[in-house]
């Protein structure tokens, strides 16, 4: 059995909204704004404590970038909520001009992002979101794991001056990260020590990394799991400690391969030490209508997969 | 400020646009001269600025609290923007002459990228200017500051989807401490706005979205003077204010008026000296 265990499951969007409403008491600078999805974003709480620091811009996601822009140089810390398609992809180019290149401090909270929106198809399913947003200069890239971490990414966000995408989801997933467990942008945290293989996973692979651990362990493989929560900037001291022992890696994510978190440790390795490097991601194409189970096993981004790969990134040390 | 006062500040800017655009041999002229007489009204009466209480110097920040603050959402007319914020006094004038090029804080379209004071956000993609304003406009409203948003928008730059979102949001959320312009110079760049993309109505189609909507001869300073004063009684109604400036693309220089040509080209030494001869040095070229 795993280390680790949990006793409810819970979706990261809701861990969004518990930061938001924490946000909403306690730092009167922080305002939201909302493209007509209040509930899927799970803003409820935050609108009713302060109202006037709401805004609702309507299903007007170029206008509310703008905005949100605008009030970052009146001094708020505006949160622009909606889904991840819509809140990167659809924007690209505000989001490049008014907040990257105007160095803006707005945070891009997006939620429904990967595969795991499930039934709504490819049209919803964003999977090249972390790249588009790695990609700008100066822009810092999350994606917590369960509940607790994106509450508390979403708090630390509040804290940090500059523009950040903050990325989560909509099912339901293990709460297996401490509630007071203190989220360090930029620092990667290590869940399981190993010594055969690493596995750097972020979002919603974390937990089927360390279910993919369980499944090595069985075959008497020492696997180390460690959480990408920012991937940008990429901990890279936390990958290189890693790697120096385990000497071959796996990386995994909910997103397309091509410009993702694994491209962004291969881009660091090749030039640092370079290594036999697997990848667990969506290769080169949309995703569909499913249960979002379903649709993970389909396109391999599960534990399985995950242990498949590791056994092929030993095998090419 | 006199009338007379404002021509003579105006002269000296559409030399200086012209200078900067010759010398890097690029850039937009055309409408940088039709807008001309706004930006000098705005900044050298109609606004009210932060100034340095020891010497009277106008001093930037960031967050233009408690200052009125003007947004460029056509951001190719950079020149025009960068003359009246250096004559203002917030950079030195010299520096003029490092538009476009390396190492520049002047940099084509506008950014705070390099920290030129009085730009507080990057334009040059269109039809995002009029949403940064309202959010800035809104962030006034929050924190109980009384003071204005200004924002020009071009009349071909009315094509963007965006603009309509903004225009749309901005009478919903009473967004009334915002008065906002168009160039209405009824070009953009493959021709007159008509033949390209109809605007039609641009008054009917405002006022349907919830403006209050004004017009005013933009090259026309005394009316300009006049225009600005009402907007600004109409202000606190619940309704953001849209002013369409009616404007000749390259204003002030004879031939550069009446065409789209000028829009995006520079002047070649023969035709800087006879466009300079046009306009009076009135505070000395950089």
């Amino acid at each position: 059995m795993s280390i680790y265990t949990y006793e409810t499951k819970k979706d990261t969007r809701s861990g969004f909204g518990a930061g938001m409403e924490f946000l909403s008491l306690t730092n009167p600078k922080v305002v939201a704004l909302c493209a007509d999805l209040i509930g899927s974003l799970k803003l409820e709480p935050f609108i009713k404590n302060c109202p006037e620091r709401f805004f609702q811009t309507g299903i007007a996601e170029a206008n509310m970038i703008g905005i949100a822009a605008g009030l970052s140089i009146g001094g708020y810390i505006p949160f622009a909520t909606t889904f991840a398609n819509f809140g990167t992809g659809r924007v690209y180019d505000q989001i490049r001009q008014s907040v990257a290149y105007s160095g803006k401090n707005v945070k891009i909270a997006c939620s429904h992002a990967g595969l795991t929106l499930g039934e709504d198809g490819a049209t919803h399913q964003i999977l090249e979101d972390i790249g588009l947003m790695k990609m700008l200069p100066g822009m810092v890239v999350i994606n917590p794991c369960d509940y607790n971490q994106t509450k508390a990414a979403t708090i630390a966000v509040a804290n940090f001056t500059g523009p950040v995408y903050l990325r989560f989801g909509r099912p339901v997933v293990p709460v297996f990260t401490p509630e007071d467990q203190e989220f360090i942008i930029g620092k990667a945290i290590k869940l399981i020590e190993g010594s055969d293989v690493s596995i750097f996973a972020t979002g919603h692979l974390v937990w089927e990394s360390i279910l993919a651990a369980d499944i090595l362990k069985e075959k008497g493989i020492h696997t180390e799991v460690i959480n990408i929560h920012t991937i940008k900037p990429l901990d890279t001291q936390a990958i290189l400690e890693s790697v120096r022992k385990t000497r071959c890696l796996v990386s995994a994510e909910e997103h397309q391969i091509n410009g993702g978190l694994g491209d962004s440790i291969a881009q660091f390795l090749s030039t640092t030490m370079p290594l036999p490097q697997e990848f667990v991601g969506v290769n080169d194409s949309f995703g569909e209508s499913g249960k979002p189970t379903d649709l993970m096993d389909k396109y391999g981004l599960n534990a399985v997969s995950i242990a498949e790969k590791a056994l092929k990134s030993i095998s090419r040390k | 400020m006199q009338t007379q006062e404002l021509l003579s500040i105006a002269s000296q800017v559409r030399r200086d646009i012209l200078r900067m655009v010759h010398g890097c041999q690029s850039g937009h002229p055309g409408g940088s001269l039709g807008c001309t007489d706004l930006l000098v009204g705005l900044y050298f009466e109609a606004m009210n600025l932060k100034l340095n209480s020891s010497n009277d110097q106008v001093v930037f920040n960031m967050s233009g609290l408690g200052e009125d603050v003007f947004f460029l959402s056509n951001g190719h007319i950079s020149p025009v923007l960068y003359s009246v914020l250096a004559r203002k006094g917030y950079f030195p004038v010299k520096e003029l002459s490092t538009f476009r090029k390396i190492n520049s804080r002047l940099q084509g379209h506008p950014t705070p990228h390099e920290h030129l004071e009085g730009i507080r956000i990057a334009s040059g993609s269109l039809g995002q200017g009029l949403s940064v304003a309202i959010g800035v406009a809104q962030a006034k409203k929050l924190n109980n500051d009384s003071s204005v948003v200004y924002c020009l928008m071009g009349d071909g730059e009315q094509n963007e989807g965006q603009v309509w979102e903004a225009a749309m949001y901005a009478p919903h959320h009473k967004v009334d401490n915002l008065i906002a312009f168009i160039d209405v110079n009824g070009q953009q760049i493959d021709g007159p706005t008509e033949k390209i993309m109809n605007n039609r109505d641009l008054q009917m189609k405002y006022e349907a979205f919830g403006w209050k909507v004004l017009h005013v001869n933009g090259n026309d300073m005394a009316e300009l003077q006049l225009c600005l004063k009402e907007a600004k009684n109409l202000l606190g109604n619940e309704t953001p204010i849209m002013i369409l400036m009616k404007t000749e693309m390259g204003a002030g220089v004879d031939f550069m008026m009446g065409s789209h040509k000028w829009h995006g080209v520079a002047p070649n030494d023969q035709q800087l000296e006879e466009a300079l001869n046009q306009l009076s040095e009135t505070l000395g070229d950089y």
